[in-house]
């Protein structure tokens, strides 16, 4: 019955397929596959904000949106509706065609992430050799639409606004590489679905995730607090805050296009959550045993759950990061930090598995992160600047 | 020569002339940006994931970019420069001429020599990272040295004077 | 240490959001056109006429001086005093407003109407609520709409309304016995009454 359970989206998806003549089962398979990842995720969208909103408020010690449906659950519905029926205004001396392109391109690039997500078992949609490498290569795609909709508005401030968010996300995507690079080593793939099948032993109830061990727990820190800065997220949000560059890069937009924006920012934070509970936090896995009755995509949307309202906790904590802030904590905390983490990943690799392991990688890994701390993070002297070269 | 490789080959040789053609200098390098992701597609459509994964996250993720960045900072994208084509447009088509056959000389006399390869080399990410820290490990070093020497370069000319030289 | 004062910051949040579930201190907004929260004593908004008694054209304390039309800065009052005479409290027959309009969309609640009235006549309300569709006549309000009666006034303003009643009943009572011979013992009362007694919005 568990077994069951577990695998029901496989079974209906076979019982469906099975209707279908022999040349059309690619195509139909293919096409189910698209409607149901679009289908959850976009529902999980819409949960998110209102979950957010709600967060956030009570953090806040304020109710969120209670006046709309039942604890405000339909607040997205009216959301939605006032996106679509706003008037879609685009500046006259804007570039018509890449302003319109732009959120079209940032959309396609999430939802193509989403295609290598293992979401329980033999649950993915496309099984590939180098999954991980395709969603970082997805994810780039997503700076090139930021620059293009800071451009194409033809605004001194969406510009200045998206030249930020690219220099932000391209000094970020290095620790999200290595870090995950990390959690490669140890498995030994590239390959999604394997890298969670390799987390999914149990020794004595506890469960064998990447994150109970040294360079797992600073790799999923490294990689959690990398993911808020690629998908603009507080306290990395300068490019899109509303008190300093009037949503910085879709400033010109406006009705369904912002709206398509939203979408694809909190499409991609799942899609980057998800990639963090794949890699470091055992995928679809119980994280005891007795537990494994409950099926495995219930406890995969429960961890992203979880990793999600980390995130919203944190939005509701910190304070935005100024630039040189921001670009400083990546190039000279962030990126030591997972080199060494690297380095400790494959000491960890090729010790023996016993004590000794356990502390020297401890004991590297903490002294790394104080030091860096100490040193990396000082507070730069403001004075005026003299150029060497630019005279 | 299936209709998808047709497709992507207009694709990729259409943003290639869309980046010498148009006028604004942005649509040109996105035109460049559109014309990678046609490369990278036509790697995928040959079943090299890792090359055509890899073409998509450095040249359209990074040097895209990169480029971007550069128009933006050192000309005002907006003029419209005169003149479509150089002066010295006769040398360049002698050049270009004489690279294509090169090039092609080369494709056809290595397609020559295996006529119908049908069965795709099958090339794991696994063999490529065994290659590359293998035998290739002397290449890959001096690519490192390359990035360093260019870090260091950037570095330098960001970096702020030194106290005594005021 | 780098990250404490993150951790610091978290706790106080997550304190905030497991709190604000339990206790009204963590969660203090008052959801508005269901509960209201009470407003202090001497909060006012626009002025109002008083009537002494159930029948607000006998009981009305305005006997048209006009003193409040001229002090208002704006000049949002207009008074049309009537032809004939009716009597007040003490039986004294005295002019009535005819019509008494106020236009609270110029009034300024600066309450110097109320500060001038030598009758206890005009004092100030409470109500905000008073949002009208009607641009241009709603917010212009007449004797029917300003009168209300003085258990009102009791009703939103406790004890300035027993301060006001207490001397107005000293001085009704003045002016009754002074037509008989305890006027002096009726004047110490009355001037006492006066010293504890006073004005009041």
């Amino acid at each position: 019955m568990a077994q069951e359970t577990d695998q029901i989206f496989v079974l209906l998806t076979g019982w469906i397929l099975s209707y279908l003549p022999e040349w059309l089962r690619p195509y139909g398979l293919a096409v189910l596959g698209v409607v149901g990842v679009l289908a959850v995720y976009v529902t999980l969208f819409a949960l998110t904000t209102w979950f957010e909103r709600k967060g956030l408020a009570r953090m806040q010690n304020r109710y969120g949106p209670n006046r709309v449906g039942p604890f405000g659950l339909f607040q997205p519905i009216a959301d939605g509706v006032k996106a679509l029926v706003k008037e879609d205004v685009v500046p006259f001396r804007a570039d018509q065609v890449l302003h319109f392109l732009a959120p079209l391109i940032l959309l396609i690039a999430v939802c193509m992430e989403l295609g290598v997500v293992p979401v329980g078992r033999n649950m993915v949609l496309v099984d590939m050799d180098a999954g991980l490498l395709f969603f970082f290569a997805m994810g780039a795609s997503t700076e090139l639409s930021v620059f293009m909709a800071g451009w194409s508005s033809r605004n001194k401030y969406s510009l200045l606004g998206a030249m930020r968010a690219i220099a932000q996300m391209i000094s970020y995507e290095i620790p999200l590489l290595l870090s995950a690079v990390a959690a490669v080593m140890i498995a030994g793939t590239l390959s999604l679905p394997k890298i969670v099948e390799a987390q999914s032993g149990f020794t004595d109830m506890l469960p064998h995730w990447y994150v109970f061990t040294p360079w797992g727990f600073a790799g999923a820190l490294i990689f959690g607090i990398a993911a808020s800065a690629e998908t603009n997220r507080c306290p990395f949000d300068l490019p899109e805050g509303e008190s300093e560059l009037v949503a910085g890069y879709f400033t010109e937009y406006s009705g369904f296009k912002f709206a398509i924006f939203f979408i694809a920012e909190y499409i991609g934070m799942f899609s980057i959550s998800s990639i963090s509970v794949t890699l470091f936090f055992g995928g679809w896995g119980a994280p005891l045993s007795f537990l494994s009755f409950i099926p495995s995509w219930i406890w995969f949307f429960a961890k992203v759950m979880t990793m999600i309202f980390v995130f919203i906790w944190v939005r509701g904590t910190l304070p935005r990061l100024r630039q040189d802030q921001l670009m400083n904590f990546a190039w000279k905390f962030m990126l030591p930090l997972s080199l060494v983490n690297l380095g400790v990943t494959a000491l960890w690799r090729f010790m023996n598995d016993d004590w000794q392991r356990w502390a020297a990688c401890t004991a590297i890994l903490v002294v790394s992160y104080v030091v860096l701390g100490l040193t990396g993070m000082r507070s730069q002297h403001v004075a005026p600047r003299k150029y060497r070269y630019a005279e | 020569m299936s209709p998808v490789f047709y497709l992507l080959a207009a694709i990729t040789v259409g943003g290639g002339l869309a980046a010498v053609l148009l006028r604004n200098l942005i649509h040109c390098a996105l035109a460049a940006a559109v014309s990678f992701a046609g490369l990278a597609l036509l790697f995928l459509s040959l079943d090299a994931q890792f090359a055509g994964f890899v073409q998509f996250l450095v040249y359209v993720g990074a040097v895209g970019i990169l480029i971007v960045f550069a128009i933006l900072l050192t000309r005002n994208a907006d003029e419209q420069e005169g003149g479509l084509f150089s002066r010295t447009w006769l040398m360049g088509l002698a050049i270009a001429a004489a690279v294509f056959a090169v090039l092609g000389w080369a494709v056809l006399r290595s397609g020559s020599v295996l006529p119908n390869q049908l069965a795709s080399p099958v090339a794991s990410v696994h063999d490529i990272g065994v290659a590359l820290v293998g035998r290739y490990v002397l290449p890959l070093e001096i690519v490192a040295l390359l990035l360093t020497a260019a870090t260091i370069g950037a570095v330098i000319v960001a970096m702020h004077e030194k106290e005594g030289e005021q | 240490m780098l990250g404490e004062g993150i951790i610091k910051g978290l706790l106080e949040t997550a304190r905030n959001f497991v709190g604000s579930y339990v206790s009204k201190e963590r969660l203090t907004t008052v959801q508005y056109p269901e509960e209201r929260w009470e407003l202090p004593e001497a909060a006012r908004s626009f002025p109002f006429l008083i009537y002494d008694g159930a029948d607000s054209h006998a009981g009305l304390r305005c006997v048209s001086c006009q003193i409040c039309e001229k002090e208002c800065p704006p000049k949002c009052i207009y008074i049309e005093k009537s032809a004939d005479k009716k009597p007040d409290a003490v039986g004294k027959m005295q002019f009535y407003p005819e019509r008494f309009d106020i236009d609270i969309s110029v009034c300024m609640s600066c309450r110097l109407c109320v500060e001038v009235c030598p009758f206890d006549a005009i004092k100030m309300d409470k109500v905000f609520e008073l949002s009208t569709d009607d641009r241009f006549g709603g917010l212009l309000l007449d004797k029917a709409q300003l009168s209300k009666p003085n258990s009102y006034y009791h009703k939103i303003r406790p004890t300035i309304a027993a301060r006001i009643d207490s001397r107005l009943a000293a001085e009704h009572a003045l002016a009754k016995a002074k037509t008989s011979v305890a006027m002096t013992a009726a004047k110490s009362a009355a001037s006492k009454a006066e010293t504890t007694g006073g004005g009041g919005i």
